[in-house]
C-alpha cells in the first residue's frame, strides 16, 4: 500500500529499535493518549517520554496535537498503514458512498427548487 | 479540526473523516451541501438510499432495500453480491437523528447512530458506531491493535536478522 523509501525505512527502523517506543506505538494503536499518560504508563519522566515521542514523530509513526495544555499522541497516518489498513478501507467506502450521496442531494435540491417555483406560479 | 478545512481549492468534495474514538467506537463525519431534511430524506427513502449506499464507484450496488423507518421498524439490505444486512430502527427523529441495530452478525453487531446537524444551509453528518466490546470492533476489521502486534513481531524478526548480518552491537 505504501511505497517505502530506504531512508524512510531507516528512520522507522531506528525509531522502532527501542522497546519503549514499540510499547508506546502498541499502546497508541489501541487508543490515543497524552504524553503525561504515556510517561506514567511506562514509568518514566515527562522529558524522557517527550524525547521518545519526538523520535517517533520524526519517523512519521506518531502525530501529536496540542489542545490547551495537553499534547495528545496518536498513530501517524503515513506509516504502518498495515495496522490501520482496515480503517482506511472503511474510510474509502464511506468516501465513495458520500460522494454519490452528494449527487442525490444535488438532485433533490434541484427538484425542491423546481417544485417551489411551480407552487408559487 | 477537520470540519473547517473542507473548502480546500484542490478538492471539490467535502472531506470524510473516520476515527476510532475508543476501543468500542468508530466515528465517521462528513458535511453535505444541503439542508438536513434533504440529507435525512436520502437516508430514509429506499429509492434514494439505493442510489448511493452501493456505492457504484466501488463496484457495489444494492439489489434490494426495504426500510420501515419508525421506532421498532425493520430494514433489510441485499447487495448484488449476495451480502445481507438487517436490523431495527430504535430511534427516529425526523431530520435530526437515526439509530439502528446491525443484527446480521448476531450479538457482536454495533448500534449505529446518525445525527444530522444543519448550519447555514449545510448539514454536518456524524455517524457513530458503538460495538458491544473491543473484541467485536477488532473483529469487524482485522483489528488495528492485533495487526500492529503482528507487524511488530515481523519488525522484531527483521531487526534481529539485520543486526546479525551487520554484526553490529
Amino acid at each position: 500500500m505504501v511505497q517505502y523509501t530506504n531512508t524512510a525505512l531507516d528512520t522507522s527502523f531506528a525509531a522502532l529499535s527501542d522497546v519503549t517506543r514499540r510499547g508506546v506505538l502498541e499502546q497508541l494503536g489501541r487508543a490515543q493518549a497524552s504524553i503525561t499518560e504515556l510517561a506514567e504508563k511506562f514509568n518514566m519522566t515527562l522529558t524522557g517520554m517527550k524525547k521518545h515521542i519526538g523520535v517517533l514523530e520524526q519517523a512519521g509513526l506518531v502525530i501529536t496535537e496540542k489542545v490547551g495544555r495537553v499534547r495528545t499522541c496518536k498513530i501517524g497516518p503515513q506509516r504502518l498503514e498495515e495496522a490501520t489498513a482496515w480503517l482506511e478501507e472503511y474510510r474509502q467506502l464511506w468516501t465513495a458512498r458520500f460522494d454519490e450521496l452528494d449527487a442525490v442531494i444535488e438532485d433533490l435540491k434541484q427538484r425542491k427548487k423546481f417544485d417551489g417555483r411551480k407552487k408559487r406560479e | 479540526m477537520d470540519a473547517k478545512k473542507e473548502s480546500e481549492p484542490t478538492t471539490m468534495k467535502n472531506r470524510t473523516t473516520v476515527e476510532r474514538t475508543s476501543e468500542r467506537e468508530l466515528v465517521v463525519t462528513r458535511t453535505f451541501d444541503g439542508p438536513a431534511r434533504i440529507v435525512f430524506e436520502a437516508w430514509t427513502q429506499p429509492d434514494l438510499f439505493k442510489r448511493w449506499w452501493g456505492p457504484k464507484s466501488m463496484g457495489m450496488s444494492l439489489l434490494s432495500c426495504e426500510m420501515d423507518v419508525r421506532v421498532g421498524g425493520k430494514y433489510r439490505l441485499v447487495f448484488s453480491q449476495g451480502m445481507e444486512f438487517f436490523g431495527r430502527y430504535i430511534e427516529v427523529i425526523p431530520h435530526s437523528r437515526l439509530v439502528w441495530t446491525n443484527e446480521e452478525g448476531g450479538e457482536g453487531g454495533p448500534v449505529t447512530t446518525v445525527t444530522f446537524e444543519e448550519k447555514g444551509g449545510k448539514t454536518l453528518l456524524v455517524m457513530h458506531e458503538l460495538y458491544p466490546s473491543k473484541e467485536a470492533l477488532d473483529a469487524a476489521g482485522t483489528g488495528a491493535a492485533d495487526a500492529m502486534g503482528e507487524l511488530f513481531g515481523q519488525l522484531d524478526e527483521l531487526l534481529v536478522a539485520s543486526s546479525t548480518n551487520a554484526g553490529r552491537p
